[in-house]
């Protein structure tokens, strides 16, 4: 459902698994799958939460827990990250892999993509390997039917020995059938039989030798031939996990470890059949290919139409275009949907302070409290959802129909070039993309960019994206005084470039920062780069925009009323509380005109993002508010009137642009630089992550300011 | 009979190969077989991104893409 009230802002600070278990009698499910099965769907689904879902590949990044009852019993489902194997190359799949083994589950269930269940079944048969308490959910059966893919899932049950529930997550078919196939497994009713993997002779043989010596281990859920495979591996990582999770040293088991280097030794001498790690995962896929075979039927032709509207999408000539000219599209529909309903929302929280202001005259209350409140706390909450909340909910329904339908993965696609030169990741384009909702939640994003340069890299210039709270600056600055009249729809066109260009500056600052980054402090090599382009999927239309409109509506209402509201009292406190005859807000701005009159801008816009640190959004009521203080304009109930305002203080197009420039460049937000700190886990990095942005910001405005300047333009 | 080996990254659009080799290396390596990219394995390059790199491949029913340096340490034989 797109980024939603639970994963941005705090919510995106959310920790790692902890089980908080109830009572004990509470039964836990563990959810496993391959990134982009819906997977998330299905947990939001069955717990009712509402964790952050798209189509594109690793975006569940924060492990949740949700709980939900069946049949007068508790159960916890655990949401794990998509991982393609537990044979653990990433983070992700060790906190996977370990929660699996370690975590008791009582039953794991494992979501597959029925339009491409081949490569699904990897991690399906090395889930049984591990437990035998698992059950198959084949999930997006909707999507299947839509390509004329047809699977015999009985038959699948029988080959794979476990249960296997058919669902299709997004419209709740299926659901029903999933929990009580969860009770079932869980209270140990059925019991199934997973169907053993065989790997070639040799490695077979060397298992059935070995696995004796393991066997005082597995007193614990573990399985033991597939315990002696990983020993025999050498997989460093479980075995750090076992000595935490069981207290079991192994290396100072001695007959282990002599067991273990006959068995070596042996494998050594057969190296013709390949390293071991090769062999293992030939036997899987060779595995899962012959079970697919023999219970899928397609035709060729479901994903043709497909292919041919990637590659239009992705070519050389239209690619790229597309891509901007659908920001643009989004962008302009975006400014120009929100003006009446800003315009309505205006006249009407107006109206009401009007009223606020007779009701306390009425109750003869005195002057500083009415003032305060009406005038500090209510106004300031009053611009916000007049201004901040029609832009928002018009954009992010958008931008979630986009993601829902798998297009960012093609984003990364097409950027990835661009990013290698820059010498980061091609999947920081999915983490900026996050970043545009908030991007708290665009540096936890991050994590899916495996090495932890580039995450840093990601992370550093994630703030050169504007978030929820900035984005509607840039469009008031930009109707302002770049649009001309903002009644017919033309007069959006220019906002919306300004806008659009606005964003693709960020972009190229992002890449040119994240090479200087790779140059200098960052040194390294580019890693790996494998992107899944998931099929498209067709959203649900109605259901997204709807649900999304009003998640963004009560996201920009609480944070109005969190923390618009008390900025605004402060700010009216700054404004009216006076030391040594001018108030504290004048003396502040005072302090900083000089300095701000370089960048081209006032110490009072200055200090409006200064004091905007809690949150983007307060800025523009903060300015409005300073500027009001000192005397003149009375009324403000639209954005003519804070033109008038903003001229009357002496702004020119000038002041537009490098305040558009400064709020797409400076520190980020207080919940962003927290959120750094957590994730980086680190003072150093999370400073840089303020500087950097700020410096930015100072060295363009100031060039930009001074070019125009000098040029006589202004 | 004449058998076309090449790596990856030089097969033409749209035309299937089979995988004889994989050289990457071990992170690289452990995440291409993950994807099902083993020895046998039917490939085919069906998009490529507008600088050409990266190419998106078809492999096992899913497409991924892979930069030009992973695609040269792929050995395929062209079918």
């Amino acid at each position: 459902m797109g980024l939603t009230k639970q994963s941005t802002g705090r919510a995106a600070l959310s920790e790692v698994f902890n089980l908080r278990l109830g009572s004990t009698d509470d039964i836990v499910v563990a959810l496993a799958g391959n990134p982009n099965t819906g997977k998330s769907t299905v947990f939001n689904s069955l717990t009712g939460l509402k964790q952050h879902t798209g189509n594109w590949p690793g975006k569940t990044i924060t492990n949740a827990q949700g709980t939900y009852s069946y049949q007068n019993k508790s159960y916890i489902l655990v949401d794990l990250p998509g991982t393609y194997s537990l044979l653990a190359s990433s983070v992700e799949e060790e906190l996977a892999r370990d929660f699996i083994c370690f975590g008791n589950p009582d039953a794991t269930v494992v979501v597959a993509d029925a339009t491409c269940l081949e490569r699904n079944l990897n991690l399906v048969l090395q889930i049984t390997e591990i437990t035998s308490r698992v059950i198959l959910c084949v999930n997006l059966m909707d999507e299947a039917r839509r390509k004329n893919i047809s699977l015999k899932l009985d038959r699948l049950s029988d080959l794979l020995g476990i249960p296997v529930v058919a669902t299709a997550a997004r419209s709740g078919q299926g659901l029903d059938e999933l929990k009580a196939t969860i009770a079932k497994v869980a209270s140990g009713k059925v019991r199934p039989k997973p169907v053993k993997i065989t790997y070639d002779n040799d490695l077979e043989a060397l298992i059935s030798e070995f696995e004796p010596l393991i066997q005082p281990i597995g007193g614990h859920e573990l399985n033991s031939s597939w315990l002696a495979l990983r020993l025999l591996e050498g997989d460093e990582s479980l075995l750090r996990s076992i000595k935490d999770q069981l207290a079991y040293n192994l290396a100072e088991d001695e007959k282990l470890q002599e067991g273990l280097a006959r068995a070596r030794a042996r494998l050594d001498e057969n190296k013709g059949l390949g390293d071991l790690r090769d062999r293992i995962v030939t036997s899987l896929v060779k595995t899962a290919e012959s079970v697919s075979k023999r219970v899928i039927t397609s035709s060729e032709k479901a994903s043709y139409m497909d292919r041919k509207i990637d590659r239009i999408l992705t070519s050389k000539t239209f690619g790229i275009p597309i891509m901007i000219g659908l920001l643009g599209l989004i962008f302009w529909i975006t400014i120009e949907g929100a003006n009446i309903p800003s315009e309505l929302l205006a006249k009407g929280l107006f109206f009401i302070e009007e009223r606020l202001l007779y009701i306390f005259d009425q109750l003869a209350s005195p002057v500083w409290l009415k003032d305060m409140l009406v005038l500090g706390v209510y106004r300031t909450l009053a611009w916000v959802v007049s201004v901040m909340l029609p832009p928002m909910a018009i954009f992010f329904p958008l931008f979630t129909l986009l993601e829902d339908l798998g297009y960012l993965p093609r984003v990364a696609f097409m950027l990835d070039y661009y990013f290698k030169r820059a010498c980061a990741h091609g999947k920081q384009a999915l983490t900026m993309c996050m970043g545009f909702g908030c991007n708290a939640a665009g540096v936890v994003a991050c994590r899916i960019i495996d090495s932890p340069r580039e995450r840093l890299i990601a992370t550093i210039t994630n703030n050169f994206v504007p978030c929820n709270g900035r984005f509607p600056i840039l469009i008031a600055m930009a109707s302002i005084f770049i649009g001309g009249s903002l009644a017919s729809g033309l007069g959006s066109l220019l906002p919306s470039l300004a806008v659009l260009a606005s964003i693709i500056l960020g972009v190229i600052i992002t890449l040119f920062v994240s090479k200087l980054l790779s140059k200098t402090i960052l040194k390294g090599l580019p890693s790996s780069f494998t992107l899944e382009l998931p099929p498209y999927r067709r959203p649900q239309v109605g259901r997204v925009l709807v649900r999304s409109l009003l998640d963004r509506t009560l996201f920009v209402l609480a944070r109005a009323i969190m923390v618009a509201a008390p900025a605004g009292l402060i700010i009216w406190l700054m404004a009216n509380v006076k030391a040594g005859g001018i108030s504290l807000l004048d003396h502040g701005a005072g302090f900083l005109d000089p300095f701000a009159r370089l960048l081209g801008m006032d110490g009072y816009i200055i200090l409006a993002f200064i004091l905007g640190l809690p949150a983007n959004e307060i800025v523009i009521p903060i300015i409005i508010m300073s500027y009001m203080a000192t005397g003149n304009i009375l009324e403000l109930d639209s954005l003519d009137a804070l033109r008038e305002l903003l001229v009357a203080k002496g702004w020119t197009w000038l002041t537009a642009i490098c305040t558009m420039i400064f709020t797409l460049n400076h520190w980020p937000c207080g919940t962003t630089l927290f959120t750094i700190r957590k994730e980086t886990q680190s003072l150093k990095w999370t400073l840089l992550s303020f500087a950097i942005p700020t410096i930015t910001g100072i060295i363009i405005c100031f060039l930009v300011a001074s070019g125009a300047r000098l040029l006589g333009l202004v | 009979m004449d058998i076309k080996i090449m790596s990856l990254d030089k097969l033409p659009l749209g035309s299937p190969g089979r995988v004889k080799q994989v050289l990457s290396d071990s992170i690289s390596r452990r995440r291409l077989l993950d994807l099902g990219l083993i020895s046998g394995t039917r490939v085919r390059p069906i998009m490529k991104s507008p600088k050409s790199d990266p190419v998106a491949y078809e492999i096992r029913g899913a497409l991924i893409a892979l930069r030009s340096e992973e695609a040269k340490k792929v050995l395929i034989e062209r079918i």
